[in-house]
């Protein structure tokens, strides 16, 4: 179980987050088609540390961006976005 | 090589010398080379590609790496369903052809995989489950797949212990059955397709992991002729990925990004009891499925934990959440005490289909992508895949799972969900 330190609520149970999408995943509103559609479709999927964007779904609301290993779950740094 | 058969004969023999006779039922390959074909995962799908290469394309040298050991990866970790009742075409015909191979795999093998096709029974919960369990039925039926909906009486004949009283937290509606699906023994399917494949001349070498791709010219666009392991270069003339739940860390090390996130799934198995129940039992509007392993725990699991993750363990709240639905359908299980839960890492594609193809690099071949659902379709896949391996080209049943699916906009979205993984 991961604890998530959520910059308003502090220390928090994982069961109130929501997982969003990695942050190399985000389509802007001007970007190409193929840049797009690599957004959309591909993803690095790092076996290490890598960057997330979660919700405080059932806590503040607050979208956050998290970095985080993907083995040992540890997390490095939370931040509100 | 030159593996006795086992028989009727071969036990009784064993039996009357203290079955001190068993030797190993595959060798301890050294890395040789260079091979025709290089197979990275030595899973259920990278094994059961192995052996039809060499049994039916005739390919002679073959090499099946594996970073641990053989049954150690998702083929031991799943939670054995077989089945084919799918709502798509394509995925019916995938894994149709999948499930007729079932019927005669331990023939095929010459190892008891303990296929028992006892049924797969899908529950309703209302009138709108029933009527898209009626509408997957007849949609299975079209494809000539069977498929029979059961009302909630057929249903509560059965599996007697199911709570079907209205005011359950789940009422039982009926449901919709395919009676050559059922379970097969995971951890069987790997040694016997790794014996079989092994008495055909591949070389099945364990504790060795890719950390590489050996390029042509090192160019970024050159043909791909081999890996790198811990065990040192391995050169081949086509490299196979087949590496499912490692699939975006494999295809990283060729500078790859793919449709696909790993998330971890968990499993658990309680004390083993009794026969109680004989079918599987899914549900069309729950996450949650169990059966009766042939040792008597009842085995189950559910949801995947919706963030990705690479780890082999879980957090206990999906855990927690699939359990609390096989106890409302079956109260009975509420008096198992569980003796094991545990994780596989998992290929989210982002269609929910797998995928089967070339990769965009020459040489380089990939087989992934199968979400929470690759078990049933292991001879299937590995089948379908030695003929891409083999002849360089699709074959018809596997030809809609390309990777070019994505950017072509021919997604195959048994859900409808979209590219978010987590939501399947």
């Amino acid at each position: 179980m991961l604890l998530i330190p959520c910059p308003h609520c502090g220390p928090r149970n994982q069961e109130e987050f929501a997982y969003e999408r990695s942050v190399d995943s985000v389509v802007r509103i001007d970007d190409a088609p193929a840049v797009a559609m690599a957004a959309l479709y591909t993803r690095a999927n790092l076996r290490g540390e890598d960057h997330e964007i979660w919700c405080h779904a059932h806590g503040c609301g607050q979208w956050l961006r998290m970095t985080r290993d993907r083995v040992t779950h540890a997390i490095r740094n939370v931040e509100a976005l | 090589m030159g593996n006795p058969g086992y028989s009727a004969l071969s036990l009784l023999r064993g039996a009357l010398g203290g079955h001190r006779h068993w030797g190993r039922a595959w060798r301890a390959a050294e890395p040789g080379g260079p091979y025709d074909v290089i197979i990275i995962g030595g899973g259920g799908h990278g094994l059961a590609t192995a052996y039809y290469l060499a049994h039916e394309h005739g390919v002679r040298r073959i090499a099946v790496l594996e970073k641990g050991y053989i049954g150690g990866g998702n083929t031991g970790r799943n939670t054995t369903i077989v089945r084919s009742n799918y709502r798509l075409p394509q995925l019916q015909r995938m894994l149709d052809y999948s499930l007729k191979l079932w019927h005669s795999l331990s023939d095929e093998l010459n190892y008891n995989v303990m296929f028992s096709p006892r049924g797969a029974l899908f529950l309703g919960h209302s009138d709108a489950d029933m009527a898209k369990l009626a509408e997957r039925g007849d949609a299975l039926i079209a494809m000539g797949i069977d498929a029979e909906l059961m009302d909630s009486a057929a249903v509560a004949k059965l599996v007697p212990l199911f709570d079907m009283r209205r005011d359950a937290r789940w009422p039982i509606d009926g449901g919709l059955i395919q009676h050559r699906g059922g379970t097969a023994r995971h951890d069987a399917v790997a040694w016997g397709f790794a014996r079989a494949a092994d008495n055909l001349g591949v070389d099945i070498i364990e504790n060795c992991e890719v950390t590489g791709f050996l390029r042509d010219g090192d160019s970024a666009g050159g043909r791909v002729t081999g890996v790198r392991t811990t065990r040192g270069d391995i050169h081949g003339g086509r490299t196979a990925i087949c590496v499912a739940g490692n699939s975006g860390h494999v295809a990283g090390l060729a500078g790859l990004q793919l449709p696909i996130e790993s998330h971890t799934l968990q499993a658990w198995v309680t004390e083993p009891v009794k026969p109680m129940i004989d079918t599987v039992v899914m549900s069309q509007s729950l996450h949650c499925y169990f059966s009766q392993s042939d040792k008597g725990g009842m085995v189950g699991g559910g949801d995947p934990d919706m963030f990705p993750s690479y780890a082999q363990r879980g957090a206990p709240i999906r855990l927690e959440d699939s359990i609390a639905q096989a106890i409302a359908l079956v109260p009975a299980l509420s008096r198992l005490r569980m003796v094991r839960s545990w994780a596989g890492v998992t290929d989210m594609s982002f269609d929910g289909a797998p995928i089967i193809g070339e990769t965009p690099l020459p040489g380089l071949y990939l087989n992934g992508g199968w979400c929470y659902g690759g078990f049933k379709a292991t001879p299937g896949s590995g089948r379908l895949y030695a003929h891409l391996l083999a002849t360089g080209t699709s074959h018809p049943i596997a030809a809609p799972f390309d990777l070019a699916r994505f950017a072509a906009g021919r997604t195959i979205d048994e859900a409808g969900v979209g590219p978010m993984p987590q939501h399947r």
